[in-house]
């Protein structure tokens, strides 16, 4: 298949229309905005519909209703946008419609500023919104993952009836890299057995997040759960690099990972055996997977362009098998190779302690 | 839910009043002397007489008319307080060719969905909207609402609406008609039957606006509560005609040029 470069907003766009989406409602804002300015080219194109909304509000609110339909829509924003669209999101999750959310994140909290960060990963593995449901989010490391990873979110959306993010950073966003496209696919004609488009023929189909009756609320929930369970069955994914042998496991998701990756190779090069892993459903998380590296090997290092968010879901599969350390950067700086590379040499030569704190440690190496 | 079938009279008397075929036989929650009864049969006529059960979409806002989907006998979807203007753009931009309308209360429109009634209006968003303004919240238990007149007392301006405090009312329908992506922009009353004729004519009218693809449609309807006024029912709709319309007059305020000949 042909390779483009592509700029990462613009390929996550492009992967949506191949993808089938119908419909997309959006807000500007750094660093996602090509991501909307594509759309605004290339969905008239395609006879398909597209609106720069008047806020992230409204705009997860015209995402809401045309989800009612049952087309595939999709919005994109930044994690300001997020905490806009959190009331929107609640509300699609509790009418249980399928729609895709691309999050480029940057750094926070506030107005922060437009750099590359890791900074929404516990909003939006809890969905951002209030309530009981559990939304799945997609990770990619690479502008050809992100891609890939549209493409993905859209079938699991309807597959499981819920939202899906698709979490890249401000560099995943921003970077020019070489990409194949899917084919496009044809937006689907039939309409889910669901959806509301005027009871043609049929008894009048009510779309709603509202059950008064709070046995009816709780039916809701469970159903919620169950679908939650068989997407913690079916969905969780990861990449392994260099596990087989490794005594040493660094841990990190999205621009981290990859970040991460580069150290690991040089540590190899050295001749630590020391290996990758990448979560790339980060909800759901691979818990399981962890917890059997944790069995099996000597330390744990987790990178992340935060404050420690995955961290704690880290600490909590390895169950205490294995002591864990802690590496970030935050407020939109990103760690070099060099960096990591380090914290695998310290691995090595001062072993953590399974009494040790790993934010604890980290922050005091970071504020000396 | 089922519709059951209008029951034949076994007289030879004519039926000349009967549910509406996208009125649902439902009970409603509404309180005894509230207009909102009256305003859900004249958009279920109109529906019916337009022939668009079949493909409407009505959308429910938070309010008191939370409900309105379980009412109406046509596919409805419950927005977000104040979203149902974004609500219905999603719905209309992938669906041009259904008619979609959403119905709000004033907190649900000219309060918390400010942002989302002006913008889709300014678009010219080709949806109606049904704005039931009763100047108060009736299902939170008649708090101040952006359109409670000066002094009127609520739960949450006990002493009366100091509008050196808490501002002055907002008259939506002004507003409105000032964006030019408004097609048909009247306010209504609801207080004597002969105002509920020319509230059906405006609805049927702010239909038609959609059905031609005009633009934005919106009709204010003076409504009452006599719940959270504490008033008799009787007692409510005349202080709607001596309280009300003087301050929120009635009549059209953007009529498009191709609905100004229209006999409906």
């Amino acid at each position: 298949m042909t390779r483009q470069l592509l700029k990462g907003n613009v390929a996550m766009a492009e992967a949506a229309i191949r993808a089938g989406v119908e419909a997309y409602f959006g807000y500007p804002i750094t660093p996602q905005s090509e991501l909307l300015e594509w759309m605004a080219k290339r969905m008239p194109e395609e006879g398909r519909a597209f609106l720069q909304a008047e806020s992230e509000v409204a705009a997860i609110n015209m995402v809401y209703g045309a989800a009612c339909t049952g087309a595939r829509v999709m919005t994109s924003t930044s994690g300001p946008g997020i905490s806009l669209m959190a009331e929107g999101i609640s509300y699609i999750a509790g009418t249980e419609v399928p729609a895709v959310i691309v999050d480029v994140m940057r750094g926070g909290p506030g107005l922060g500023n437009i750099a590359p960060s890791q900074g929404d990963y516990r909003q939006v593995i809890h969905g951002a919104g209030h309530g009981d449901f559990f939304p799945l989010v997609l990770a990619p490391a690479s502008v050809q993952e992100a891609v890939d990873l549209i493409g993905e979110a859209f079938d699991l959306a309807e597959k499981y009836r819920t939202i899906v993010f698709v979490v890249a950073d401000g560099s995943i966003g921003q970077m020019m890299e070489p990409v194949s496209l899917p084919e496009p696919r044809p937006p689907r004609r039939e309409r889910p057995d669901w959806a509301v488009g005027g009871a043609e023929g049929r008894p009048a189909r009510r779309l709603t997040s509202l059950y008064l009756k709070p046995e009816v609320e709780e039916e809701v929930n469970l159903r919620l759960v169950q679908r939650w369970q068989a997407m913690e069955a079916n969905e969780i994914r990861y990449r392994e690099y260099y596990l087989d042998d490794a005594e040493y496991v660094v841990l990190g998701f999205g621009t981290a990972g990859r970040v991460a990756l580069s150290a690991v190779r040089a540590a190899r090069a050295e001749g630590i055996k020391v290996g990758l892993f990448r979560p790339v459903s980060l909800r759901p998380f691979p818990t399981e997977a962890i917890r059997d590296l944790a069995a099996r090997s000597k330390a744990f290092l987790v990178v992340e362009m935060n404050g420690g968010q995955m961290l704690d879901d880290v600490q909590a599969a390895a169950q205490g098998q294995v002591p864990v350390r802690f590496y970030g950067r935050m407020g939109g700086m990103v760690p070099f190779p060099d960096e990591v590379l380090a914290e695998i040499h310290a691995l090595v030569s001062e072993p953590p302690t399974p009494a040790e704190a790993p934010r604890a440690r980290w922050l005091a190496q970071m504020v000396s | 839910m089922t519709v059951a079938a209008p029951t034949k009279p076994k007289t030879t008397l004519k039926m000349v009043y009967q549910r509406p075929e996208a009125l649902a036989d439902t009970p409603t929650h509404y309180c005894p002397g509230c207009t909102h009864g009256v305003a859900h049969r004249l958009v279920a006529e109109v529906i019916d007489e337009m022939g668009l059960r079949e493909k409407t979409i009505g959308i429910a806002p938070v309010g008191c008319a939370v409900l309105a989907y379980d009412y109406f006998e046509f596919d409805g979807v419950e927005a977000a307080h104040g979203r149902a203007p974004a609500m219905a753009t999603g719905i209309k931009r992938v669906l041009p060719d259904r008619i979609v309308f959403t119905y709000q209360g004033d907190g649900d429109l000219a309060s918390i969905g400010m942002g989302e009634i002006v913008h889709a209006a300014a678009r010219g968003e080709r949806i109606t909207v049904i704005f039931i303004n009763n100047a108060i919240y009736g299902m939170t238990g008649g708090q101040m609402a952006p359109t409670t007149l000066p002094n009127q007392i609520t739960t949450s301006s006990p002493g009366g609406r100091d509008v050196a405090v808490q501002g002055f009312p907002i008259r939506m329908s002004e507003i409105l008609a000032t964006l030019d992506g408004a097609a048909y922009v009247v306010r209504r009353s609801m207080h004597d039957p002969a105002n509920i004729r020319k509230a059906k004519k405006a609805i049927r009218l702010a239909f038609e606006a959609q059905v031609r693809g005009l633009g934005f449609s919106l009709v204010e309807l003076l409504s009452t509560c006599p719940t959270n006024w504490k008033m008799t029912p009787a007692e409510a709709m005349n202080w709607v005609r001596d309280n009300m319309v003087p301050a929120y007059p009635l009549g059209d305020y953007k009529v498009a040029p191709e609905l100004q000949k229209l006999r409906v």
